[in-house]
């Protein structure tokens, strides 16, 4: 698998796809460096570079359709060179890095210009649009660098975005709180990612995707085990999969487009990215593989679970997040034919799931920005818009034919079920489950949001359709979702066909149809009989599993039980050592050889002569006690 | 251009420029100002052209000078500086002007000092004016002493200038500090003097058996037996560790940080403290190869205890200088692992962490300076919702924390990487459980951020008259240089990393280490594709 991985040199126009890159980090430093004399122009500057990049990526794309080998390196110059310590600032675009940059390029530029209009009233716009540009060039060195540490640069680059943009809204505590916990559960993740570099290094003497790739098949099976798993642990922190998933939803409190953008179409889908660039290291340690598809089959229920239970618009849909990753990572990890399939459907999500996140961000911006579901209904009247294009992205979520969802979710659940041993029929039967789970609370979010009787609270004036710059970047990406899932299923099946190689097609799944349409229609019909006629607007007594869902499965509690706690007291008590124990016993040392404690008191004023003993002593101390050990 | 004699003129210029500065009259603190800002401006464009002139594939030392000063010691005014050195002398000499310019009205006097009244919310006490004359002729004097330690390679001459430097910083902390600064400078005093007596200890030792000479290069050819190569190894390595500090001499620092005045403390973090890693490297290394790895593993635990010990501690500060010198134990832990771990990229990896932690803590140093200097207090519970009141020296606040914890775009980056994956090739559990604190060094930079900067805005905070000027031009002239410098060289880390890797791997030999290979080393089949992609 994967042993001769070669890419082409860039050549003529292909050589200048660095561009990509730099023209929104210039945006971005020129928005901030200018300040406050680009406010007025600033977010059309913004939209433009991204607009730019797209326009860019889409002349690329036809470039490398046009080179044999489907690839292009880059190598601008030397980053790192020590020892034997060689790392390239160096690019690469092949079919898997370009179907992404599409993606961020395009839904980017759409997003961009929906927030000109959603962040119309808010003064701090253009360094919103600073940030929102940094991320698009931090994403796009993600997944055009040709190398594990450039990877790792952009990964850490967007994990930087991602934080400044949940905490934009930095005097509301509970938005910087979220930003800082982001940031932190994902450099745990990273601790992960970055180890597993330094394990390439020390095996494989290289870090370039290519020289890993064909050297994988080297290493020792556990040794490739080891490394999929800590690339898994990476991929968690930044997609939010089980256990690092508890970030992901209090990320909601960054403005609506950074939901749509980066904590629904691409940031969050980096880890499946990582799995998939890094399939050769997953095809040589089949232990790996069957870890990520546990996790994507554990975190597609958890996420679908209390999805099913929340109030709150954004982190329904953040939850769903969760699970659709789940179902991408249970593709990847099932590798051969569903790597492909899991791509496919990352991009099909990337188009409903920013356009059901830009739909709630307009029905937000009529109500008064609340969140709350059980304070909305009968929304379908005054904002027609935003009701149809919801709606075909729900459907498109929920995966109703004919639009992309049907076309990308269901053939994973067929290739879960393809899966050797009671494995697959546990994963497969997980994954189907969570089709229907996901049907309920998509209906249920619909149906109370849009349908049913106004329960809208007293301060909401008369609800209105948003500006043309928010509805017709909703109008192009519910476009994408009608349009977007026959072709995927092939075309794009067969553009990736380079990076992951042939895999012959996988059975017809007409049983897996029809049980998946089946378990979705139920989905949808339950929440119809409940939710039809609206709901209590106060939280109601529930019994155990659904008060569970709603505190999101106790995952909180047990990070702050195990971690939180913990390491509060440890850095307390340390705190304490430090002064009283060791300083404090330097200075108890000093008083007992200087002679009497009644010096005691006088320590802080700092006598020569017992500060000089007690060193002294210290330092013999410590000499003794290691001669000791290492002579004796 | 080689033959010019750059290191003594160097060393002596800002000592010269302190006297003229010294001997102005209180009544004229601007001109006093002026005169030492734009000496130390001349001093860097000398080590700028200096640094141009050194050649990175050439001799290990170059700009060798070296005059009579003891003949019956063999005690020699030698001075030579190699890769290591260099980039040391580079920091000091863009510090501090940059310093000069942050504590350009440290000396003025005002409602309340830096760091003086930490709990009460309203600026208390008048502090009156003092000699600005005196305290920067201290700055230069202290240059002065700083670039001499890292360019004598006469031992007995590096063993002068370590000692003499106390004494500027002394009285920089002692004279011109916060609160407890008395304290803080005489137990910063007393620590590195003991250091200093063991060190004084073992160079006696080294002169005695090493054939009566301080010369460095005659030292290094000396051979020791085993028992008095871990003796004098040992006297060298505490008064280092103390210096680094490393846990367990650690200490003082958080004191003598959290008093000096934030300039001093840039300084005395960003590089004086250097001298200790920069000794280990430069003497106990090559003097004592055998020693070095004999020792290794303890050096190895301490600088480990060291990285997530100083960053739980720093997790739980409430004084925002404190804290950063808390971050600064768990830098030079990440510096210890890398000298002490022998490989090329560790080893590269610590020294350009000294520079970067320069760098980064310099200016995290300099911007809690401008932020307690406004507020009265350098407490973090002073602090609460800043960045409403000044947005612009809050965000140079987070790029500031970012750089601190080695964020991939900023120099520390490069540097932490080279460290722990060289590590990772030689000891992976090391490597793994520092890769513990970088996950720590997360938390206590956005904590800090988080408690000052973010959240609804401190109502007494926001009465504070201070709180109503953002960051201005001579404060953005201070930052200027090291973001662009942080940021530049964490993309292009070359031009320093060339210097210093040819020194490292030459310390390296001394030791008689070398680099593991790679156990599986990938097929070079592509080698051609590499050859095309150029």
């Amino acid at each position: 698998m994967g042993s001769n991985v070669h890419f082409a040199a860039a050549t003529g126009w292909l050589s200048t796809f660095w561009l990509l890159i730099a023209i929104p980090l210039a945006s971005a430093a020129a928005l901030l460096l200018l300040g406050r004399r680009a406010d007025r122009w600033g977010h059309w500057l913004g939209v433009t570079s991204v607009a730019a990049s797209f326009g860019l990526a889409v002349s690329y794309f036809f470039a490398l359709r046009g080179v044999d080998e489907r690839s292009a390196e880059l190598r601008l110059f030397d980053f790192i060179d020590v020892g034997g310590l060689k790392v390239d600032i160096g690019l690469l675009l092949d079919p898997l890095s370009v179907v992404f940059v599409l993606l961020v390029t395009g839904v980017g530029a759409l997003i961009h210009a929906y927030a000109v209009g959603y962040m119309a009233h808010d003064p701090g716009r253009r360094r919103f649009f600073a940030y929102f540009n940094l991320f698009v060039a931090a994403m796009l060195l993600l997944v055009l660098g040709n190398n594990y540490v450039m990877l790792y640069v952009g990964w850490e680059g967007v994990g930087l975005a991602s934080y400044l943009l949940i905490a934009f809204w930095y005097a509301k505590p509970a938005a910087a709180t979220a930003g800082k916990k982001a940031f932190l559960m994902n450099r745990v993740g990273d601790a992960g990612f970055v180890i597993a570099i330094f394990l390439m290094f020390a095996t494989l003497g290289s870090v370039n995707f290519d020289d890993v790739s064909n050297g994988v098949g080297a290493l020792a099976t556990g040794t490739a085990t080891v490394l999929g798993l800590l690339l898994l642990l990476g991929a968690c922190g930044k997609s939010g999969q089980f256990p690092l998933q508890t970030w992901l939803p209090d990320a909601m409190e960054g403005p609506t487009p950074v939901s749509a953008l980066i904590h629904a179409a691409t940031m969050v889908t980096a880890g499946v990215y990582l799995i998939a660039r890094s399939h050769p290291i997953f095809d040589a340690a089949p232990d790996a593989q069957t870890a990520v598809i546990c996790v994507g089959a554990a975190t597609l229920l958890i996420g679908a679970i209390i999805g099913c239970a929340k109030d709150d618009i954004k982190r329904i849909l953040a939850y769903s997040t969760v699970s659709q990753i789940g179902y991408m990572f249970l593709a990847v990890g099932l590798g051969g034919v569903a790597y492909a399939l899991g791509l496919i459907h990352l991009l099909a999500h990337g188009f409903f799931k920013a356009g059901l996140f830009l739909g709630a961000g307009s029905v937000m911006h009529s109500m008064n920005d609340q969140t709350d579901i059980r304070r909305f209904g009968g929304l379908w009247k005054p904002m027609k818009i935003t009701w149809v294009t919801t709606g075909l992205g729900y459907l498109a979520l929920i995966g109703i034919p004919p639009l992309s969802g049907f076309f990308t979710k269901e053939p994973i659940i067929g290739a879960a079920f393809d899966h050797a041993g009671w494995l697959g029929a546990v994963v497969g039967g997980a994954a189907l489950l969570g089709a229907g789970l996901t049907a309920f609370y998509m209906t249920r979010l619909f149906v109370l949001t849009f349908h049913g009787p106004r329960r809208w609270t007293p301060d909401v004036g008369q609800p209105h359709e948003s500006p043309p710059v928010m509805t017709v970047p909703l109008i192009a990406l519910a476009l994408g979702s009608l349009a977007a899932g026959a072709l995927m299923m092939t075309s794009v099946v067969d553009w990736l066909t380079p990076v992951f190689g042939e895999h012959a097609e996988s059975s017809e799944h007409w049983l897996i149809t029809g049980a998946t349409m089946a378990v979705t229609l139920t989905g949808v019909g339950l929440a119809l009989v409940l939710f039809r006629k609206g709901t209590e607007t106060e939280e109601q007594p529930a019994g155990i599993l659904v008060t569970a869902a709603r505190r999101n499965l106790y995952a909180d509690a047990v990070n702050e039980t195990i971690f939180e706690m913990p390491g509060k007291y440890l850095t307390r008590a340390l705190v304490f050592l430090d002064n009283r124990g060791i300083d404090g016993l330097v200075n108890g040392l000093a008083a007992a050889v200087g002679g009497g404690s009644g010096r005691l008191r006088r320590l802080q004023t700092g006598y020569v002569r017992s500060y000089a003993m007690s060193i002294l002593a210290g330092a013999v101390l410590v000499v003794v006690a290691m001669l000791a050990v290492t002579l004796g | 251009m080689n033959d010019f004699p750059f290191l003594s003129v160097l060393t002596a210029a800002p000592a010269v420029g302190g006297l003229v500065v010294a001997l102005l009259p209180n009544s004229r603190p601007t001109l006093a100002k002026a005169l030492s800002l734009g000496w130390s401006l001349v001093v860097l464009v000398g080590t700028i052209t200096m640094y141009t002139a050194f050649k990175p594939g050439g001799d290990r030392f170059q700009f060798h000078e070296s005059y009579r000063w003891i003949p019956s010691w063999d005690a020699r005014l030698t001075f030579a500086v190699d890769g290591i050195a260099l980039v040391m002398l580079l920091l000091i000499a863009v510090l501090v002007p940059v310093v000069m310019l942050a504590s350009w009205h440290d000396t003025d006097g005002y409602g309340a000092k830096a760091g003086e009244d930490r709990h009460s919310a309203a600026p208390v006490g008048v502090v009156p004016a003092r000699s600005a004359s005196a305290y920067f002729s201290l700055l230069l004097f202290l240059e002065s002493t700083m670039l001499g330690v890292f360019s004598a390679q006469d031992i007995f001459l590096f063993y002068v200038f370590f000692e003499i430097m106390l004494v500027p910083m002394y009285f920089l902390i002692g004279s011109y500090g916060g609160q407890r600064r008395q304290y803080a400078a005489v137990k910063f005093f007393l620590y590195s003097l003991v250091g200093g007596l063991f060190m004084l200890v073992a160079v006696i030792g080294l002169w005695v058996l090493g054939g009566h000479t301080f010369d460095w290069q005659k030292l290094v050819e000396a051979d020791f037996t085993t028992g008095t190569e871990r003796w004098l190894f040992l006297g060298f390595f505490i008064a280092f560790a103390i210096k680094a500090p490393f846990f367990p001499f650690h200490t003082w620092l958080p004191d003598a940080g959290g008093a000096a005045p934030a300039g001093s403390a840039a300084l005395l973090v960003g590089v004086l403290d250097k001298v200790g890693t920069f000794g280990i490297l430069r003497y106990c290394l090559p003097l004592f190869p055998n020693a070095s790895r004999y020792f290794a593993p303890l050096a190895l635990t301490l600088a480990l205890v060291g990285v997530i010990y100083g960053a739980l501690l720093a997790i739980g500060q409430n004084d925002l200088k404190r804290l950063v010198a808390y971050t600064s134990i768990a830098h030079f832990g990440f510096i210890g692992i890398g000298i002490f771990a022998f490989t090329t990229q560790s080893g590269t990896g610590a020294v350009l962490y000294m520079v970067n932690h320069g760098l980064a803590t310099g200016l995290l140093f300099l911007v809690v300076g401008m932020l307690a200097a406004r507020r009265g207090s350098a407490a973090v519970s002073d602090f609460g919702g800043a960045g409403k009141l000044v947005p612009v020296l809050a965000g140079v606040f987070l790029l500031a924390g970012l750089a601190s914890l080695a964020l991939p775009g900023t120099s520390p980056f490069v540097s932490e990487f080279l460290v722990l994956v060289g590590t990772f090739t030689v000891n992976k559990t090391v490597a793994v459980v520092a890769t513990v604190g970088v996950v720590l060094a997360a938390g206590y930079v956005l904590w800090m951020i988080q408690r000052t900067t973010h959240g609804t805005v401190n109502p007494a905070l926001a009465e504070v008259e201070g709180m109503k000027r953002d960051l201005s031009l001579r404060e953005g002239i201070v930052v200027a240089p090291l973001i662009a410098l942080i940021l530049g060289l964490g993309v292009y880390p070359k031009p320093v990393l060339d210097v210093i890797d040819p020194a490292v791997r030459a310390t390296l030999s001394d030791t008689g280490s070398t680099d593991p290979a790679p156990t599986h080393p990938a097929p070079t089949a592509d080698a051609v594709s590499k050859e095309s992609g150029k």
